[in-house]
């Protein structure tokens, strides 16, 4: 599982990086950014749902890989 | 030091004759139909407009009134959304309603940068903001936010009941912003003042409420002359120096953004903490669960700003066009109400009720789209931050006389009157 923001959509809320912060993060100018390449490590995966269902623009994007 | 000649008298000439505009005839009294006839500065409207909004998103989801020279009021989620995120067709001007309409010459840049701006130019004022404003710098601000909430709380000692929206709450956002703004704290009384003409005054006579305005900016200019004089680490300096396309922003520009900063941090944090003592008085098994679990806090605090939500912005339809059903002038006003939004059923379960363990919570408190609110960490962590103080040191209050709580009127929503009983 990864997560994915979509720029054009972020306005820089900052739901994700309150809710998982192990997730997400905040570039200088408080848009969000994935840490890392966006995998979801194992336990992590109701805080990146939570992101996701809280991102008041919906750009955050959850990858299910097989 | 090459004096700054850029506030001069001829700035303020300048700037009095921007405020040519479009003036409408000044409408008060009751309401005869709220689909047809709103106003948002109506005691009824004060006393509970989710009553109002929720029966209009039922039989006349964008609704109209002739008063302030015509205006809508949408109130399903759905279409506050689509105004937000359509920058095209509703421009942000002016964003707070009135009788005057300020020029479309205005556009894009607006009298309060970049609240007031729309695209191209709102994207590169904001970015002059945006560090300022960023979770991490807000949180240096925590510690001294602490320390001022208990002094506040110290200074209720010996008190059964107290204010909690003139003693507490409303002086909270007044501290942080004055300290961001490098003002005197001793100034902020003042503030309130300035905060009421321009977004209570909406429907005095055009002359007072011009006159009311050029108050603050005369303390502004106040405050630009000292900063010129001596430069120090705040906001306030930073304006005074930052360049946008390879130069120093306009007199306009600078003063602009120190109005905006100063007016939007005060009255709406205000609001959201009063709005939330209010809700924890008069509702005990909250407030005890709150209190067994601090953890739950961020969680409901979500909640609060979903449900109370304090702001209401305003936007100027920019052409003649059917819209959503409805025929839409150009310079008609839209009252845009995430307030409204926030309850609408459609977009959330038991939208009506207060449910301070919602997991999931799309408000739009903030607002949606390219002007989500520049200050949302910055009054995120006061609100926090006065709500853990205020639970710790008191704990266990009620209402003293619900039926004197008084709310603000006009955009911005909130508690001015808030007695409790904290012993």
């Amino acid at each position: 599982m990864k997560v994915h923001i979509d720029p054009g959509r972020c306005q820089g809320h900052g739901r994700c990086y309150d809710l998982a912060d192990d997730l997400f993060g905040a570039d200088d100018e408080g848009y969000g950014q994935v840490l890392g390449d966006g995998t979801v490590p194992a336990g992590k995966e109701h805080d990146a749902r939570l992101a996701v269902l809280n991102c008041p623009e919906h750009a955050i994007e959850l990858l299910e890989e097989g | 030091m090459a004096a700054d000649d850029r506030f001069t008298e001829d700035f303020r000439e300048a700037r009095e004759e921007e405020l040519l505009g479009t003036i409408s005839e000044v409408v008060t009294g009751p309401v005869s139909d709220w689909s047809t006839d709103f106003s948002h500065l109506e005691p009824e409207w004060s006393a509970d407009p989710y009553k109002i909004q929720d029966d209009l998103r039922q039989r006349c989801p964008v609704a109209h009134t002739d008063r302030f020279g015509g205006a809508w009021l949408p109130t399903r989620y759905e279409d506050i959304a689509a105004i937000a995120y359509d920058t095209e067709r509703f421009s942000s001007r002016a964003i707070i309603l009135s009788n005057f309409r300020p020029p479309r010459e205005l556009a894009p840049i607006g009298g309060s940068p970049p609240i007031s701006s729309d695209p191209p130019f709102h994207h590169d004022a904001r970015k002059l903001l945006l560090p300022a404003f960023t979770k991490a710098a807000v949180n240096r601000q925590e510690p001294a936010t602490r320390a001022f909430c208990h002094s506040l709380i110290d200074a209720l000692e010996g008190q059964d009941v107290v204010d909690a929206a003139s003693d507490y709450a409303q002086h909270i956002p007044v501290r942080v912003i004055a300290d961001m703004l490098g003002f005197p704290p001793q100034d902020g009384p003042q503030f309130r003042v300035f905060v009421e003409d321009l977004l209570e005054g909406i429907n005095l006579p055009p002359d007072e409420r011009i006159e009311r305005v050029s108050r603050l900016f005369d303390y502004l200019l106040v405050q630009v002359h000292d900063h010129i004089d001596s430069p120090r680490d705040d906001l306030t300096t930073y304006l005074l120096n930052v360049e946008l396309y390879g130069q120093k922003l306009g007199p306009d520009h600078v003063v602009g953004t120190m109005a905006l900063l100063l007016i939007a941090g005060i009255d709406t944090t205000w609001s959201a903490i009063g709005a939330s003592l209010w809700h924890l008085a008069k509702t005990p098994a909250d407030r005890e669960r709150l209190i067994a679990e601090p953890a739950l806090l961020p969680t409901a605090m979500e909640e609060f700003l979903r449900a109370y939500a304090p702001v209401t912005m305003a936007r100027l339809v920019r052409e003649d066009m059917h819209w959503h059903g409805v025929d839409m002038k150009a310079d008609d006003w839209i009252l845009l109400s995430f307030p409204a939004a926030n309850r609408d059923p459609a977009q959330f379960d038991r939208a009506a009720e207060v449910v301070i363990d919602r997991q999931v919570n799309r408000h739009a408190a903030f607002g949606l789209g390219i002007h989500r609110c520049v200050g949302s960490h910055l009054a995120r962590m006061e609100l926090r931050v006065a709500l853990e103080v205020w639970l710790q040191r008191i704990g266990d209050f009620t209402l003293a006389d619900p039926s004197a709580v008084t709310w603000s009127k006009g955009q911005i929503r909130g508690p001015r009157t808030l007695p409790l009983r904290i012993r």
